[in-house]
């Protein structure tokens, strides 16, 4: 092989190695799931999510999955939500999931919420028993903390395939939370809820979009 | 480059002059003007051992590494083949004398470490393991009576503690009473994480299903960071909490805080256990 064929073939496997860094640094940047901007009336922003048991649509029709509302009211296959800071944030969410249960029953217990509770279906409770629970809303950094309870396992009119409509079975949970300083906060489920992954914690549990989030306080 | 048995040659003088004056002067810059800065600091008589153990492993590393640089620049300048002729070196014969020093040199430097680590993890001032109890029935070292115990438990992605001695009350914040044995009780719920608080020259491995112990007592006031030390998941690196040196008084007041704050979800918790196998994990794959 001569020098300059050596050269050639040089750059042209280095130019090809830029490539495809490139295109999968740009799929892994442009696949992030977009912001969903949560609504402010009456001084207290309102962010509405639905769980889901499988979301039903590629690339994962299997995962359990968080969806949010955006302010069209129409549901985003999203868990990125950006909120003002300093400010009430008022969440709502329909959960049309079964019970998975608690692996740790701290998480129980409504925290960081104000007047650290939270309602179900209208109800405030102070904790929820842990083996009823479907998935939680946990903000770590913020110390907040909250279960979902899931529906009957043999309830009517249960869904399979997101969006959920609310005349379906679902349990509806409502608190709200003070958000603090600007900043990205991650938020992710605690409960084992990935079917089929090592201990329930892998895919959906793992990955932005699905089961663990932003909020992102402006 | 020597051949001789009986005299060292100018290059080995030299070389040996410049590691000399060049070790005395970076031994005393490790001790004196890094050492205080080592970590992880004299937070507890633990971490005290640890800064001392790092700094006399760093004191006695420095004259080695000086000395492999020293040859390799005096050998980079000296002995660089000038010119356009490459020609091989002349050959190197054995120096029983310097082959027999490196020989006793390094042999000597290898048991002194291993034998003052093995000290430095035995005998701490509190009588205490350093960095580690131990796991299972066969401790290191029994922590004196009246220790605090503190649970562990690790999760993806967020450790709680959970305290036997008040009511089995497990919080998200870690808080320990000054100048009290602390015995850490560090176990999983999931996969591997490690606890590691910096400050506190505590780092365990928490294992499903094992309950690995170490003793240590805090010395100051303050906060110390904890973070997970084992690559456990897509929030490994979110997995850190801050944690507090309280005032015995303080930490009896946060204590009882603690156990009405969290009733609620006390009732639910199973009795206090060194592991724990959770129920349900039906969809656990």
């Amino acid at each position: 092989m001569t020098f300059n064929r050596r050269i050639a073939g040089i750059a042209a496997g280095t130019a090809a190695a830029i490539v495809l860094i490139t295109w999968y640094v740009m799929s892994w940047v442009t696949s992030f799931p977009p912001t969903v901007m949560a609504g402010t009336t009456g001084g207290v922003t309102n962010v509405t999510f639905q769980t889901v048991p499988s979301y039903g649509h590629q690339p994962h029709p299997d995962w359990v999955s968080y969806l949010v509302k955006n302010t069209q009211g129409q549901w985003v296959h999203s868990t990125v939500v950006q909120v003002p800071a300093h400010s009430l944030v008022r969440l709502t969410i329909y959960q049309f999931d079964t019970a998975t249960g608690l692996r740790n029953p701290l998480w129980s217990q409504p925290r960081g919420t104000v007047g650290g509770t939270e309602t179900i279906n209208g109800k405030p409770v102070a904790s929820i028993d842990p083996t009823l629970t479907s998935h939680t809303f946990a903000v770590p950094d913020l110390g907040v903390s909250v279960a979902l309870p899931g529906v009957g396992d043999n309830a009517p009119n249960q869904c399979s395939v997101t969006p959920c409509a609310l005349s379906m079975a679902h349990t509806t949970i409502t608190f709200t939370i003070r958000t603090g300083k600007p900043g990205h906060y991650r938020w992710q489920c605690f409960v084992p809820c990935a079917a089929g992954f090592p201990n329930g914690f892998g895919g959906p549990m793992q990955t932005v979009g699905w089961m663990d989030g932003y909020l992102n306080v402006a | 480059m020597t051949t001789d048995n009986t005299e060292p040659a100018p290059d080995l003088r030299r070389v040996g002059v410049v590691w000399l004056v060049l070790s005395v002067i970076g031994v005393l810059l490790v001790i004196f003007a890094l050492g205080p800065h080592i970590p992880p600091g004299s937070a507890t008589a633990q971490a005290h051992e640890q800064h001392k153990a790092n700094v006399i492993i760093s004191a006695i590393l420095t004259p080695i590494a000086i000395g492999l640089l020293v040859y390799f620049a005096y050998a980079l300048t000296v002995f660089r083949q000038r010119g356009d002729v490459i020609e091989d070196g002349p050959p190197i014969h054995g120096n029983s004398r310097l082959q027999g020093a490196w020989l006793i040199g390094t042999v000597t430097v290898v048991l002194f470490l291993a034998a003052y680590g093995t000290y430095a993890l035995y005998a701490t001032e509190s009588s205490a393991a350093g960095a580690g109890g131990g796991q299972g029935a066969t401790l290191i070292s029994a922590a004196p009576a009246g220790a605090l115990q503190v649970q562990v438990v690790s999760q993806q992605w967020q450790f709680t503690f959970r305290y036997p001695q008040y009511g089995g009350v497990e919080t998200t914040q870690l808080a320990l009473p000054l100048n009290r044995t602390v015995v850490f009780h560090v176990t999983s719920l999931d996969v591997i994480h490690s606890f590691w608080a910096y400050q506190l020259g505590v780092k365990v491995d928490a294992v499903p299903g094992a309950d690995n112990v170490a003793d240590v007592t805090p010395h100051k006031l303050g906060t110390f960071n904890v973070r997970c030390a084992e690559l456990c998941g897509v929030w490994h690196g979110a997995m850190a909490t801050t944690g507090l040196v309280l005032s015995p008084s303080a930490f009896s007041s946060w204590i009882a805080q603690q156990r009405v704050k969290n009733a609620p979800a006390t009732r639910h918790l199973p009795p206090y256990h060194s592991v724990y196998y959770p129920d349900p994990i039906e969809r656990a794959g």
